[in-house]
């Protein structure tokens, strides 16, 4: 089989599973609307701070969603031992990894237009106007941050405490993903008022894709027994 | 190493290098104009910094070598820094907010050089957290090695991101000045002091291997006693 194949094959039970089950898919929103709904709720008389605001509640509900979906991805794995059958199916680890991040993509994303979604009501702001560079922003922020999380979501999965674990592995190292994701969320939304709105996306794509790689490069020393 | 150079003498070395550190910091380095007499913390926290970024460094490079050669000691090497890198890094996150009060007013500042320490120093946490929360020890050096690795390419973007952070920030408000017009005595001090502060590491650093190895070899003579005992 081709990587390609199998990386769709992953790609796809992930999904299905997800569809059967609806769990980490439904945690993740609802914890997300939460985040975003108690941040809107808590900075209601700042309405003129709102644009400012805004990116950092978005992103921290973001990476705190994220982290629900990275716990689950490979502790559903090891109940009746399914991480061992995938171990010893004769493919190239890394495939295992892309198929899974991919999933985790594809779970963050879908959180992220529901909290979206639901700050655009609360919060009475229109992200149409930058939807663009927002959506770039949001790939690759998501993208870094994702990697990451399966990454260290298959080693915290060896671990006690493994939620805490992850977070303890993903916060300081994903920082930066953050941090300038909400910088240049922040300078979308505003109009980018310095100008050069690419140089940000592009800083942010580059730490996210040296992160991404790395971890893929590692990935298959982390499954070895 | 051992022959040549014995952990004893290393060990009276860094006792002599202390007390000369000592007397050097508190008698012979003038006093600052502006802050006084605090400023002489300034050789210990900068010293303490050298190790504490050197810390990480050794943890990359010998999680490199476990994952290639698959050497124990590389293992042991990674797990002893970090645990003496942590002590330094806590170090200077506790002299720096010592410091920072009387000369800049406040404890604390998101200024680069404090950010990249706390980074630096969660990323220990994170680190030997991993170490002692693993279920199965015998795939510890593995997963180690995968977060020391990614851990060091963390360090290298802080380094790059902290300047596109907020770039309109002023630059770093003088952390003790050292470009414009140090004392020779203050620079000798300091000299002394980083020298100093990296032979108590590597110092600390190797009693720390040594107990990794005695360890190992207690686990290895207690296996061979338990499958004896299970034969008779």
């Amino acid at each position: 089989m081709s990587s390609l194949r199998i990386i769709w094959n992953i790609l796809i039970k992930d999904l299905r599973v997800e569809w059967r089950n609806r769990e980490t898919l439904a945690s993740m929103c609802v914890f997300g609307l939460l985040i975003v709904f108690l941040f809107n709720f808590a900075f209601e008389t700042a309405r003129e701070e709102t644009l400012r605001l805004l990116p950092s509640v978005l992103w921290v509900a973001i990476a705190f969603a994220g982290v629900l979906g990275f716990n689950r991805s490979f502790a559903s794995e090891r109940e009746n031992a399914c991480l061992e059958g995938m171990t010893l199916a004769p493919v190239d680890p890394s495939t295992i990894f892309v198929g899974k991040m991919l999933a985790n993509l594809i779970f963050l994303g879908i959180a992220e237009v529901v909290m979206v979604f639901a700050a655009t009501l609360w919060f009475n702001v229109s992200f149409l106007p930058a939807l663009g560079q927002l959506l770039l922003i949001a790939f690759f922020g998501t993208l870094g941050y994702a990697a990451l999380g399966t990454i260290f979501g298959a080693i915290a999965a060896n671990t006690r405490m493994r939620e805490v674990m992850l977070t303890v592995l993903q916060f300081p190292i994903a920082f930066w993903i953050l941090m300038l994701s909400i910088d240049s969320t922040g300078n979308a939304l505003r109009g980018n008022p310095q100008g050069n709105w690419i140089g940000g996306i592009a800083r942010v794509a580059g730490i996210s894709v040296v992160f991404t790689v790395a971890s893929y490069l590692l990935f298959e020393y982390v499954l070895e027994e | 190493m051992n022959k040549k150079f014995p952990i004893s003498l290393h060990f009276v070395l860094t006792f002599i290098g202390l007390a000369v550190m000592l007397y050097m910091i508190f008698l012979y380095a003038p006093e600052e104009m502006t802050m006084g007499e605090v400023q002489r913390i300034f050789y210990v926290h900068v010293a303490c910094a050298w190790p504490a970024l050197m810390g990480f460094i050794i943890i990359f490079f010998s999680s490199i070598v476990y994952l290639w050669k698959r050497t124990q000691y590389a293992d042991e090497l990674a797990h002893t820094t970090a645990e003496v890198g942590f002590i330094f890094c806590t170090c200077v996150l506790v002299t720096g907010p010592l410091w920072a009060k009387p000369a800049w007013g406040v404890w604390w500042a998101w200024d680069a050089r404090l950010t990249l320490t706390f980074l630096l120093w969660l990323l220990y946490i994170a680190y030997l957290m991993l170490r002692s929360y693993l279920v199965n020890p015998g795939r510890a050096a593995n997963l180690c090695a995968v977060v020391g690795i990614i851990g060091f390419v963390d360090v290298l973007i802080d380094y790059m991101a902290i300047r596109w952070w907020r770039t309109q920030h002023p630059q770093p408000v003088v952390l003790g000045g050292p470009d414009s017009g140090l004392d020779p005595r203050m620079l000798a001090t300091l000299l002394v002091s980083v020298c100093v502060f990296t032979i108590l590491f590597f110092l600390l650093v190797r009693i720390r291997l040594r107990l990794a190895g005695i360890r190992r070899e207690l686990s290895e003579i207690r296996h061979v006693l338990a499958f004896k005992h299970s034969e008779d």
